[in-house]
């Protein structure tokens, strides 16, 4: 079987002169939970959207199972976008009912537990939660579907330290050992232990893919202080 | 025994070692089952496949064996458990012996301070 996703020399420009990836190639295999990891306007956001679909490539290509982005490769990825875009006067019920249409993998039984274990009512509005609420929910809905490939963008960063430990842990013991989650995120020290590999990203470039137990191994420092010392400013 | 993982050493060598320590304090006892890869994952906070990595260590070193269709148990040989815990207690000597001459103390003042820190307790 060929590699989860395949990217050839993927470039995005933004208004003919903000180059956000620059000629990035990168294979992100099946099985993992990568950390997708670089300072602010990296391209960390383009990259997850070029997976996604939501952007078209200015140059190269991404491919995922071989194919370009399109309606296939959309019911296999589980993409949670660092805004939430729900409409704020819906229930999270109907939000179920409404993932459910939407995505044939989704199962609403694994969303009503994790739910059920965050202490989050079923019957209310959207918006008379909080961010960290309502972030959760929406990290749950991503997180209930079956797919291959997960793409979260900065999934933990509004919500509260204990509530983050859940998450992490219901990552670690929900997703399907055949399955990759791509995760950017700032918060490195939090989720480095569960993370297989990292990539750092800068300017647009691939600068480094590695294991963590390589990098710590090798470096005789967390990801963490590695990072720090890559991306000094 | 808590996971207290730190930053800087590999992950799957502290959690190798959480278990052996397990195992010797008899959490684990000696043809008992182990919790599967995914429970030790969850619970560690730590990714699953670094866990398989440290149980197939240990399978390795014999200190647990994998049971057909029933995950992995603790070994029955005592005599491997006392040497882990003997392998276990001598680094965390030598580690001890280290740190003291780093600050400049002689194997004689360091056996002197052993002794008179025992008469305290």
């Amino acid at each position: 079987m060929s590699e989860l996703v395949q990217i050839h020399n993927l470039t995005k420009v933004y208004n003919k002169k903000k180059m956000a990836l620059d000629h990035m190639n990168l294979v992100i295999p099946r099985g993992r939970i990568i950390g997708l990891l670089g300072p602010n306007g990296s391209g960390k956001t383009t990259l997850i959207k070029l997976i996604s679909g939501l952007l078209v490539p200015t140059e190269g290509e991404v491919l995922i199972n071989g194919n370009k982005p399109g309606a296939v490769t959309k019911a296999q990825i589980s993409y949670l976008p660092e805004r939430t875009y729900f409409q704020s006067n819906m229930k999270v019920k109907e939000l179920i009912d409404y993932f459910a249409d939407f995505y044939g993998d989704f199962s609403r039984e694994r969303a009503k537990e994790l739910l059920r274990n965050l202490n989050i009512d079923e019957q209310a509005r959207l918006k008379t939660l909080s961010k960290g609420t309502k972030e959760k929910v929406q990290l749950i809905m991503v997180m209930s579907r079956n797919a291959q490939l997960f793409l979260l963008d900065e999934p933990i960063a509004g919500v509260d330290p204990a509530a983050r430990d859940y998450i992490l842990r219901t990552i670690i013991t929900n997703y399907n050992s055949n399955a990759t989650i791509l995760i950017s995120t700032h918060l490195i020290s939090d989720i480095e232990n569960i993370l297989d590999e990292v990539i750092f990203i800068r300017d647009g470039r691939m600068i480094l893919q590695d294991t963590v137990e390589n990098i710590r191994g090798q470096k005789g420092k967390s990801v963490d202080a590695y990072f720090r010392e890559v991306f000094v400013c | 025994m808590a996971w207290n993982l730190n930053s800087d050493r590999p992950i799957y060598a502290q959690i190798l070692e959480v278990i052996q320590i397990r195992i010797i304090a008899g959490v684990y006892k000696p043809g008992e089952k182990i919790p599967s890869v995914r429970e030790l994952a969850a619970e560690a906070g730590v990714n699953p496949n670094t866990m398989q990595k440290a149980l197939t260590e240990l399978e390795r070193s014999r200190l647990v064996m994998s049971v057909r269709t029933s995950g992995r148990m603790v070994t029955e040989d005592m005599e491997m458990i006392r040497q882990t815990r003997e392998h276990l207690a001598r680094e965390q000597v030598q580690e001890f012996i280290n740190r003291m001459k780093k600050l400049g103390f002689s194997r004689a003042e360091v056996l002197k301070l052993l002794e008179q820190e025992e008469g305290h307790e």
